[in-house]
């Protein structure tokens, strides 16, 4: 069973800076976590009730309050800073696309679209496949997230990246992979009956073989 | 005139009431007397509270065992369980019907009711000097509304196709029909009950505050109400305002399902993300009255068990009103993902991280309340330093997941359960047991048995955290919420394991919660008798026998100071009324100017 | 009853000077205010997002009766003015008088909120009808196709829940109409009046803003 507080591995340029804030606050708050909890059993031991001895007759300090006050919100407000330089790099700014696809969740699947070789979506050469999404390493993958039904939330774990997929809109979410290999697509919202079977495959290629796969995608599946 | 009319034409005329003996059915079911009423509530939400453990063991059966043959499965019908040579085996239309109906169950029928309709049914006018509520006929009326809600939301289990399905945030457009999740009746009965919930909470909340703000005893200044009784009142003012809007996501969602309306559906036009407004929009201030009258439960107990005054009382009422205030404008911190414009994500950030320091300063408050104390370590109090204790992991926990990147891999995955137990069952359940188990003698006139429930909160403590300790671990590993079968993913399947650990840690857990049900019984007919104040205590509750009569206090109280006074110099004993009228000599050591006569005006 | 005497001869807090009653109908009153604003809200968000599914008001509803209407409901909050001040001097006839004379104001708002509807229904707008023909009044029976379902579905909602609250209002003032003709209010006891007032006068001002946000903008 795995104790640790460690984050598992991850693939893309951004979860670096994702799991780089997690640190940041376990840190913090694993400092916090201790100092408090450590002074709580320690007055439980040091203070705990003996004959002769009567409590302070104290009502409090405002000097501790404001101290309390001050120091706390500092700190969470500088995580809130620092969060938010990368939120804006995962959220708001989209890079150039080196590949642009479609993924669309529906009860229980995810259907990807991809451009063919004319290199645009939604032209005839356009090609799917189910429950997997095939990319390039090093290269920007743009995706509009859609919804055919319900709510769905496109999960990559080891890229950091989720973003819900809401009927009735388009939402771009984007993610660049580090490494060839095959991850984990994952549905997390609650979607139904078959929520449970809404795990596919992200595999990342090289460059070279990204295009061999996706030429081959595209003769087998020409209309 | 008016009953209401009449009683304050009574109350005027010297406050006693005719005591001709009230037949059954209105001294214990159709009550009105507040006390009455706070024990009809706290029956009901323990029974509650029972079922929804019920339904987090059969999760969690199938979550440390998935696909295995439940035991005792088979008395289930085939809806929700499909028959097998060896075994019922759990379906997932029942899992994800468990999943939301266990978060339901205990969030409106267990943990509000506990902590708004018992404690603040009880406190409330025991704390200020009342007599009984401002309402006392509406206050019978909103335990009288809960009840059938109450029995819609268990039936709907036994409707075609079964309980409400969608998760206790009920997401649009899943919610919305039928045709999405199988449920039909079930997810209306769901909308009704809550709607009729909702009401019930409703004239509660409009009780409270009227009571509060209109009859504190003379000399009971807003600056000399315990902390229980600021807590309770603040939390009914969040009711107040957030319910209604509840209320109108409910109805908008059930005419969705059964009128063909489009306000969450998007094949007619509809937003699914305005549900997920309005619903959060109520949402937020909800879980802050689900923390609120814990933390002031806390507070009384902490004060009292320390023999020491609150540290910073005002800073504590500031922080309640923070708390309260704050709360209405974090409620898109749950939707982060939710494909909202990210330029909100950062605003809604910066908000739900200064909410974290109001609690703060309470945390650190009740660290230096015990801080030079006298503490007697015995089960009321060692349920409230647990509720300390579980609320800074709970508290800090949270931190994490208001870092919008950080919240990108942990949102609805079981870091979040993990969070949301440790503020809700390690803070608000432990509370309740440190309420409980702390007013119980004013309830019934008898106090529990000291050693079941150290017994019961040793067992506890342990238990609790060997479940939702590594929930954490679960959830940065990336297992996501409300999934029936985790091992269908291979990134996943390593944590078995742990699932299963944490499953069987549960079954020990809600067993050994027998022992407190069983303490609880015993002692409401064979506990040691309590005499008037058996934990030396100041607050007006304890100057009157246990239980108190109907009316309350013979004479109305009068009230010289604040409630923490314990281990004054002037005093001989280590506690000091509110009630005590102050003495002749001068104070040697006088830090709060006491009024030689009470004025009821001013703060 | 002086006002000592109703709060149980606990002094309240300087400048409340509130008794319970009242008090308490000022409370639940926020409440309503919270709810109307979650059902105006989600019409407002919802026309800004889908403005294709709405059609100006004229289009398709009736707005010179509904502003008749909004007079009659006026008027039955002159009327329950004049029912509170007669029994503040005492004046038990007239309390009843101007109390029937609400009723009568309101019911008739009621009735015309009926008609207006089962007019709409006639004509196809419903609370799920995806599309229908503009019915207004100067509108051809066959005239061009408006509208989607988030009009109707919004519509009905928010003056519907409006209707079921004058409703409710119109029972409470029957009520109140019978326990005046059983001459329980009097100048020192007129509570019962107060907030039925204060809640009439809520429902009054509800209408007025959700008639100018529905029926005019």
């Amino acid at each position: 069973m795995n104790w640790s507080w460690m984050l598992p591995p991850s693939f893309s340029t951004v979860s670096g800076d994702i799991d780089g804030i997690y640190y940041v606050i376990l840190w913090i708050t694993g400092i916090t976590f201790f100092i408090t909890e450590g002074l709580l059993f320690y007055f439980i031991f040091k203070y705990r009730h003996k004959e002769g001895r009567k409590a302070a007759y104290d009502h409090g300090s405002t000097k501790m309050e404001i101290a309390w006050t001050m120091i706390p919100l500092v700190i969470v407000l500088w995580i809130g800073v620092v969060s938010k330089g990368v939120w804006d790099t995962v959220k708001v700014d989209v890079p150039p696309a080196g590949l642009e696809v479609i993924v669309s969740g529906k009860q229980f699947e995810w259907n990807v679209t991809y451009p063919g070789p004319d290199g645009a979506l939604g032209t005839s050469d356009d090609f799917e496949t189910l429950n997997e999404l095939h990319a390039p390493e090093d290269e920007a993958v743009v995706i509009t997230l859609r919804s055919e039904d319900v709510l769905h939330s496109f999960f990559l774990p080891e890229m950091r990246i989720k973003q819900d997929a809401v009927p009735g809109q388009d939402i771009t979410v984007w993610f660049e992979a580090v490494q060839p290999g095959d991850y984990t697509i994952g549905c997390a919202e609650l979607c139904g009956i078959g929520h449970t079977t809404m795990g596919g495959k992200l595999i990342v290629y090289t460059a070279a073989d990204f295009q061999a796969w996706s030429s081959s995608q595209a003769q087998q599946q020409q209309p | 005139m008016s009953t209401i009319e009449q009683e304050m034409v009574h109350a005027a005329e010297g406050g006693h009431h005719d005591h001709h003996e009230l037949p059954f059915i209105r001294k214990y079911i159709f009550s009105t007397d507040h006390k009455m009423i706070a024990k009809q509530f706290m029956f009901v939400s323990l029974f509650f509270l029972v079922i929804g453990g019920l339904l987090a063991t059969m999760m969690r059966w199938q979550l440390g065992y998935p696909g295995e043959p439940m035991p005792g499965g088979m008395i289930l019908p085939d809806a929700m369980m499909a028959p097998t040579p060896d075994g019922a085996i759990m379906l997932p239309e029942f899992y994800n019907s468990l999943v939301t109906m266990h978060g339901t169950i205990m969030i409106f029928f267990a943990i509000m009711p506990l902590l708004v309709g018992l404690f603040g049914n009880l406190l409330i006018p025991l704390q200020i000097g009342a007599e009984d509520m401002a309402f006392p006929r509406l206050n019978m009326i909103s335990f009288w509304l809960a009840v059938p809600a109450g029995i819609l939301m268990l039936a709907s289990f036994w409707v075609e196709g079964g309980a409400a399905g969608a998760g206790w945030t009920s997401y649009a457009p899943l919610s919305a029909s039928g045709e999405w999740t199988g449920v039909y009746l079930g997810q209306q009965l769901w909308l009704a009950s809550l709607t009729i919930l909702g009401f019930s909470s409703l004239v509660g909340a409009v009780n409270y505050i009227t009571t509060v703000i209109n009859m504190r005893a003379p000399g009971m200044t807003w600056f000399r109400m315990p902390l229980a009784t600021w807590a309770l009142f603040i939390t009914a003012i969040l009711i107040l305002l957030a319910i209604p809007v509840l209320a109108g996501a409910l109805i908008m969602l059930l005419f969705d399902q059964t009128l063909g309306t489009g306000f969450f559906r998007p094949e007619v036009g509809g937003e699914p993300l305005l549900w997920q407004h309005l619903f959060w929009f109520f949402g937020h201030p909800e879980v802050y009255i689900l923390i609120l009258p814990a933390m002031g439960i806390a507070s009384e107990v902490l004060s009292n068990r320390a023999r020491k005054p609150i540290f910073g009382y005002h800073s504590m009422v500031l922080a309640i009103i923070g708390i309260g205030f704050l709360g209405w404008i974090v409620w898109g911190h749950h939707m982060f993902m939710s494909g909202m414009n990210p330029l909100l994500g950062t605003s809604f950030m910066i908000s739900t991280m200064a909410i974290a320091v109001p609690s703060a300063i309470k945390t650190f408050n009740w660290l230096a309340t015990i801080w030079k104390g006298d503490i007697h370590l015995d089960s009321p109090m060692l349920y409230a330093l647990a509720f300390v204790s579980m609320f800074i992991i709970g508290g800090l926990s949270g931190i994490f997941m208001a870092s919008t990147p950080v919240d990108i891999y942990i949102h609805d995955t079981y870091f979040i359960v993990a969070h949301i137990h440790y503020v809700l069952f390690g803070g608000s359940l432990f509370a309740i047991f440190a309420g409980i188990t702390f007013w119980f003698p004013k309830m019934f006139g008898r106090l529990m048995n000291e050693t079941l429930n150290k017994v019961h909160f040793g067992i506890t403590i342990v238990l609790y955290n060997l479940v939702f300790w590594p929930m954490h671990n679960l959830g940065l590993q990336g297992m996501m919420r409300r999934i029936y079968d985790f091992t269908q993913y291979e990134y996943l399947a390593p944590l078995q394991p742990m699932n299963r650990f944490i499953s069987i840690s549960v079954f020990l857990l809600v067993a050994a919660q027998a022992v407190y049900a069983i303490n609880f019984f015993w002692s409401i007919f064979r506990g040691e008798k309590a005499g008037n104040n058996p934990w030396n205590s100041n607050t007006l509750e304890w100057t009157v026998p246990s239980p108190p009569p109907h009316g309350n206090f013979p004479e109305m109280p009068v009230v010289y100071r604040g409630p923490y006074e314990y281990s004054a110099p002037e005093s001989e004993e280590d506690f000091l009324p509110q009630t005590k009228p102050p003495s002749k000599k001068p104070p040697v050591q006088d830090p709060i100017p006491q009024p030689v006569t009470p004025t009821p005006e001013g703060f | 009853m002086t006002t000592q005497a109703m709060t149980a001869g606990r002094a309240p807090m300087p400048g409340m000077k509130v008794y319970n009653l009242k008090l308490g109908m000022w409370i639940f009153l926020l409440s309503e205010v919270m709810f109307f604003t979650g059902l105006i809200g989600s019409y407002v968000i919802l026309r800004f997002a889908h403005p294709d599914h709405f059609a100006e008001p004229g289009v398709v509803l009736n707005v010179p009766l509904t502003a008749f209407n909004t007079f009659l409901l006026i008027c039955s909050s002159v009327t329950m003015v004049k029912a509170y001040a007669a029994i503040e001097q005492d004046d038990q006839q007239g309390l009843k008088n101007w109390l029937l004379a609400t009723i009568v104001i309101g019911a008739g708002f009621v009735g015309v909120q009926v008609y207006e509807y089962i007019a709409l229904a006639a004509e196809g707008f419903v609370p799920m009808a995806d599309a229908y023909h503009a019915v207004g009044r100067h509108m051809p029976h066959d005239g061009p196709v408006v509208g989607g379902q988030l009009y109707g579905s919004t519509f009905y909602t928010m003056t519907g829940f409006h209707g079921a609250h004058v409703s409710i209002g119109v029972l409470c003032l029957c009520f109140t109409y019978w326990r005046a003709a059983k001459g329980a209010y009097s100048a020192d006891n007129l509570g019962g009046v107060e907030i039925m007032g204060l809640y009439w006068h809520f429902v009054d001002l509800v209408w007025i803003i959700l008639f100018t946000i529905v029926y005019l903008i």
